[in-house]
């Protein structure tokens, strides 16, 4: 089993090398513009909120899998997970706030043992619910094989990644045998109504590039997984999300590896978009780790950059406090502006 | 180690239209014309490029298309196999002047 950057005592588990590695490249040595004054040029600087709309909560870092471009570097050695009473404080939270989607992600957030309680929690707030499932945990212990019949007693909106609708590219990306199991658990939730038509029970893809290119045409590329996974599978779903890999933990770590850092840095910087910038989630998303520390998004989380507010942490939120913020920006922010942008909802522009 | 093509040389393309930016500019309209989504998906163009691109064995369209295909979600098979009818279609230009060989050979024999 291939093991997390932490377990393996790479540098890159350590979020200020990680800055550090990003800046040196775009400033130093492409000797491009760094992030927020793209930014100022484009009247975007210092990047502002809008409402929340969005509670996105990592619930843990423990995964049953270890995807080579994983931006939280999850996986099975890692063990942080967040406990009840951080579950009850983002409650509290949200029953004092009009955030009115909850988008529940990890790890394989399903790992959490609270996470059920939680879900039926939220759900009594009368809030809906988003799952950032991998798939592979619903076939991965018969503890699991319920959860298509969970999810549909909660309405559970599931948001999967499937790199590819072929085994090739999305066990290189993902490990092997996920193609597989994917597929056996994207027929599991299609057995319960999930992604058919007229269903009201929603299952989105994601799809992001097996390597350090960017990726095409959202629409397109829904129109060509959805004529494959039908034709081959009899697979049904949503929408396609086109995602870009971030260039942050295990996808720096392989655009290094492999030669392409500077050619992908390049690409995504002069691909900037002002449209694209502008519409990027973090001004509609607040984003709670692990242990209730409050983030922008899920990547500054990753690299430990908290919000730019005495509003730090979900004990203390305070919508009004945190409406003043400014939005933390650095060089990783290149991969969601670049482009038609990309989001956890898919492009922006 | 110099050699005539450069790699860099491609993000360059664009330069041309500095010693006669008219015609560049046109050509750029053209091909941003010739590559959007029409009665071919961008898609399969890409594809069609990628194959040219070996038919005239110009690195610079290998490297260009090899993403783009790529980017627009092609898989490595079907990009081989647009490789393999470029071939096809080099190989039996070659062959199928075998036939002209072949008269030419009758005319001159008994």
């Amino acid at each position: 089993m291939i093991k997390s950057l932490k377990a393996t005592g790479n540098q890159l588990a350590n979020s200020d090398f990680q800055l550090t590695v990003l800046r040196q490249e775009v400033v130093d040595v492409l000797h491009l513009a760094p992030f927020h004054e793209q930014m100022r040029e484009a009247g975007l600087f210092p990047l502002r909120p809008v409402a929340p709309t969005v509670l996105q909560i990592n619930v843990g870092k423990m995964c049953n899998q270890v995807c080579k471009h994983c931006h939280v570097d999850a996986g099975p050695d890692r063990k942080e997970i967040m406990t009840r009473d951080t579950m009850q404080l983002c409650l509290d939270a949200l029953a004092q706030s009009d955030i009115q989607t909850v988008d529940l992600t990890g790890g394989a957030p399903e790992m959490n043992p609270d996470f059920r309680w939680f879900v039926e929690e939220i759900s009594k707030l009368g809030r809906k619910v988003l799952v950032r499932c991998n798939l592979t945990i619903i076939v991965a212990n018969k503890k699991y094989y319920d959860l298509p019949e969970f999810f549909k007693k909660h309405n559970v909106e599931v948001v999967s990644s499937l790199p590819f609708y072929s085994a090739d590219k999305t066990d290189r990306q993902r490990g092997d045998g996920v193609f597989a199991d994917s597929i056996k658990a994207l027929r599991m939730l299609n057995a319960v109504g999930y992604g058919q038509p007229d269903s009201g029970l929603v299952l989105n893809l994601v799809y992001n590039p097996s390597g350090a290119f960017m990726p095409g045409p959202q629409a397109a590329l829904q129109r060509q997984f959805k004529l494959a996974l039908l034709k081959d599978f009899g697979i049904v779903f949503n929408d396609l999300y086109a995602i870009t890999n971030i260039p942050v933990s295990r996808f720096l770590d392989y655009l290094i590896e492999s030669g392409n850092y500077a050619g992908y840095m390049e690409k995504l910087v002069t691909a900037f978009n002002p449209a694209a910038a502008a519409g990027v989630m973090c001004r509609s998303t607040l984003s709670v780790g692990w242990d209730g520390g409050l983030y922008d998004c899920d990547f500054n989380q990753m690299l430990d950059l908290y919000v730019a507010s005495p509003v730090r942490h979900i004990r203390d939120f305070d919508a009004a406090a945190l409406a003043q913020r400014a939005i933390v920006v650095n060089q990783h922010c290149y991969g969601c502006t670049a482009g038609s942008g990309s989001s956890c909802g898919g492009v922006t522009a | 180690m110099e050699t005539y093509y450069n790699p860099a040389d491609l993000k360059k393309f664009g330069n041309i239209g500095e010693f006669q930016k008219e015609f560049a500019d046109k050509f750029f309209a053209y091909d941003g014309a010739v590559f959007a989504e029409g009665a071919l998906t961008a898609r399969e163009k890409s594809l069609i490029a990628l194959a040219v691109a070996h038919a005239v064995q110009c690195p610079y369209c290998i490297d260009a298309y090899s993403s783009d295909t790529l980017e627009k979600g092609c898989s490595e098979q079907e990009m081989m196999e647009a490789v393999h009818v470029a071939a096809a279609i080099r190989g039996g230009a070659t062959l199928v002047h075998g036939v002209q060989m072949m008269n030419k050979v009758k005319e001159l024999s008994m």
